[in-house]
């Protein structure tokens, strides 16, 4: 086994996603093939190679600071699923 | 009957006054509400804004005035594009009553240059997926069979195209997802070079392979809309600011004396015969308009698809963080706190797929396994973009299959692995961040249609549509349309 059912709960508590024990026992399987299936990668000598994170170099793209209006706040909030007056409400964060 | 129409056979009917975009636009909306369920690839239809633009389009060319080739063509996005104003889901129940404030940089491109909004598409889940079976909502049906999925993840796109539901329509691809659903539907799909267009307002997979592109009836459409959506934006930094030519000027110019490569790593085992015999038989054809065709090897091609899937899902863990319940979206109640919240709001609104792609480009990342993993995945990433060079060091275009097979039946591919096979030949197009597009290349015994993949330079779209044009004057398989309206639509099973 490539990931171990500890590993499925530790990624899956860094993905902020509640699975159930169902779904992190068929997780845990269908990673492990795909896992397997990827680590052909490690056949190929890379070493000297450059890794490539954008197909198309862009370097800084500049422009002038030029004030333009922002979304007004109105239709910003307009999705919250919670909101107090003008903020998003969200539970509680600090604890007792 | 106006709906058979290309969009630029359309734009000259509405320029000699013998048609109208409300004539139009009114029996696009009768034929969507006649076939789409059976089709069902559209999540919204918006009738009325579609009637009141139509309206607007009427009168500009009442007056003379209209605002060029694309205005009054009936288009259907896929809902991948925020629309002002329009519900966009992005085939997401995490998304299902998002009603985004503003349009994509596309979208507002489109509006401007007169075009009317149908509605919006279905895909498969944040486009992750190859059949739209991964949508929330439910599974568009291919055209030409309706046993059978349309591909994905841009499938309604391609399945309105394929059925007359809308003249024109946009995708996006990140592996294949709009070159491998056109392929099953029989129509054109685009994927313009990475940068080529702005990526604004597009719902975020995969950063750095996301594009944005046609898919269309034939090559003088596609032109068309891309010559509109193309170009630099300030909104989008790595839209590159190169010049959009005028695409449908190269076209008609021929292919003689062209040098096109066909590489030998697109033709393997396993692969079905009659795609394979399809797109040999292209590739004469190509010769006999004049081409020059040679063998190329693009030796790392069996590495991309593995490669991908450690780059594309690291990316998307990282860009569908931002579903946390707070500013739009679901929220799911009864949470202890907020990680609570967010853990159970992310868990009831993500499918299967979503989950297992954001645990996989979590776990990539994770500390002790980011270089063994992405690390190593973006330096196979430099060797197949490098063996891209060289070839094109040779050769102006490359000629391969778009897909190993044809369109599969809903339900075949349950395991994962199988599912992702299907954008072998698609997904180093998009790891070297270069065009590609699939044009309809023949159809198997069955009747079903099998696409043919060109390859171009980056930035070099026009060689790409020129050469498809050409193969188009000497063929007519884009001209063909499924059995749609006879019996097949009523045997059709929900």
């Amino acid at each position: 086994m490539k990931i171990s059912a500890r590993d499925v709960e530790h990624v899956a508590r860094l993905a902020r996603l509640d699975l159930s024990a169902a779904e992190k026992e068929r997780m845990g399987r269908e990673l492990d093939g795909i896992l397997t299936y990827i680590d052909k990668l490690r056949a190929l000598d890379t070493t000297g190679v450059e890794p490539t994170s954008h197909a198309v170099p862009v370097t800084n793209v500049m422009r002038d600071d030029v004030p333009s209006p922002s979304l007004p706040q109105a239709e910003t909030l307009a999705n919250a699923p919670d909101r107090q007056g003008d903020l998003f409400r969200v539970p509680k964060i600090i604890e007792d | 009957m106006l709906a058979p129409l290309t969009a630029h056979e359309l734009g000259a009917r509405y320029r000699s006054g013998v048609a109208t975009p409300t004539e139009a636009v009114t029996e696009y909306l009768a034929r969507i509400e006649g076939l789409d369920r059976h089709v069902h690839a559209f999540l919204t239809v918006t009738r009325d804004d579609a009637l009141r633009e139509a309206a607007l389009a009427d009168a500009r060319f009442k007056a003379g005035t209209p605002r060029g080739p694309l205005d009054g063509v009936p288009v259907a996005l896929k809902d991948v594009f925020c629309t002002r104003g329009v519900r966009t889901t992005c085939g997401s129940r995490i998304l299902d009553d998002f009603v985004p404030p503003y349009d994509a940089t596309v979208v507002t491109r489109l509006r401007a240059a007169g075009a009317v909004l149908l509605g919006k598409l279905n895909m498969d889940e944040f486009a992750m997926g190859s059949s739209t079976e991964h949508s929330a909502f439910f599974t568009t049906r291919n055209p030409w069979d309706l046993a059978r999925v349309p591909g994905g993840s841009s499938g309604g796109a391609a399945a309105v195209v394929a059925a007359d539901l809308a003249a024109l329509s946009l995708g996006t691809d990140t592996g294949g997802s709009i070159r491998q659903p056109a392929a099953f539907c029989g129509v054109l799909g685009m994927k313009p070079t990475y940068g080529r267009v702005s990526r604004y307002g597009l719902i975020a997979f995969a950063s750095s392979l996301d594009q944005v592109g046609p898919l269309a009836k034939d090559v003088e459409d596609a032109a068309l809309m891309l010559e509109a959506i193309a170009g630099a934006d300030p909104m989008d930094s790595t839209a590159v600011d190169v010049p959009v030519p005028d695409y449908r000027a190269a076209l008609g110019q021929g292919i003689e004396g062209m040098r096109i490569g066909v590489p030998a790593e697109y033709f393997m085992d396993g692969m079905d015969p009659e795609v394979e015999r399809a797109v040999r038989e292209a590739i004469a054809s190509l010769e006999k308009l004049g081409a020059r065709t040679e063998p190329v090897s693009l030796p790392h091609t069996g590495y991309g698809l593995a490669a991908y899937y450690v780059i594309a899902p690291a990316e998307a863990s990282s860009n569908l963080a931002r579903y946390d319940g707070v500013k739009y979206g679901l929220r799911a109640a009864g949470a202890r706190d907020l990680i609570d919240m967010y853990s159970k709001t992310r868990a009831a609104g993500f499918g299967n797929e979503v989950k297992r792609r954001v645990m996989l480009g979590t776990y990539v990342l994770s500390a002790g396994y980011h270089d063994a993993y992405y690390g190593q995945a973006q330096k196979v990433r430099t060797l197949v973009r490098r063996d891209f060079e060289q070839a094109f060091a040779r050769v102006d275009l490359l000629v391969a299959p778009t897909t190993p097979g044809v369109a599969f039946k809903l339900g075949e591919k349950e395991d994962p692995l199988q599912m992702y096979l299907n954008d072998i030949f698609t997904i180093p197009v998009n790891l070297a961040g270069l065009p590609g597009v699939s044009i309809p290349g023949g159809f198997t015994q069955a009747g079903l249609p099998i696409g043919l993949q060109l390859i171009g330079r980056a930035f070099d779209e026009a060689t790409l549509l020129r050469a498809a044009h050409a193969y188009q004057q000497a063929t007519a398989w884009h001209t063909r349309k499924p059995p749609l309206d006879g019996a097949t639509a009523e045997r059709a099973p929900r």
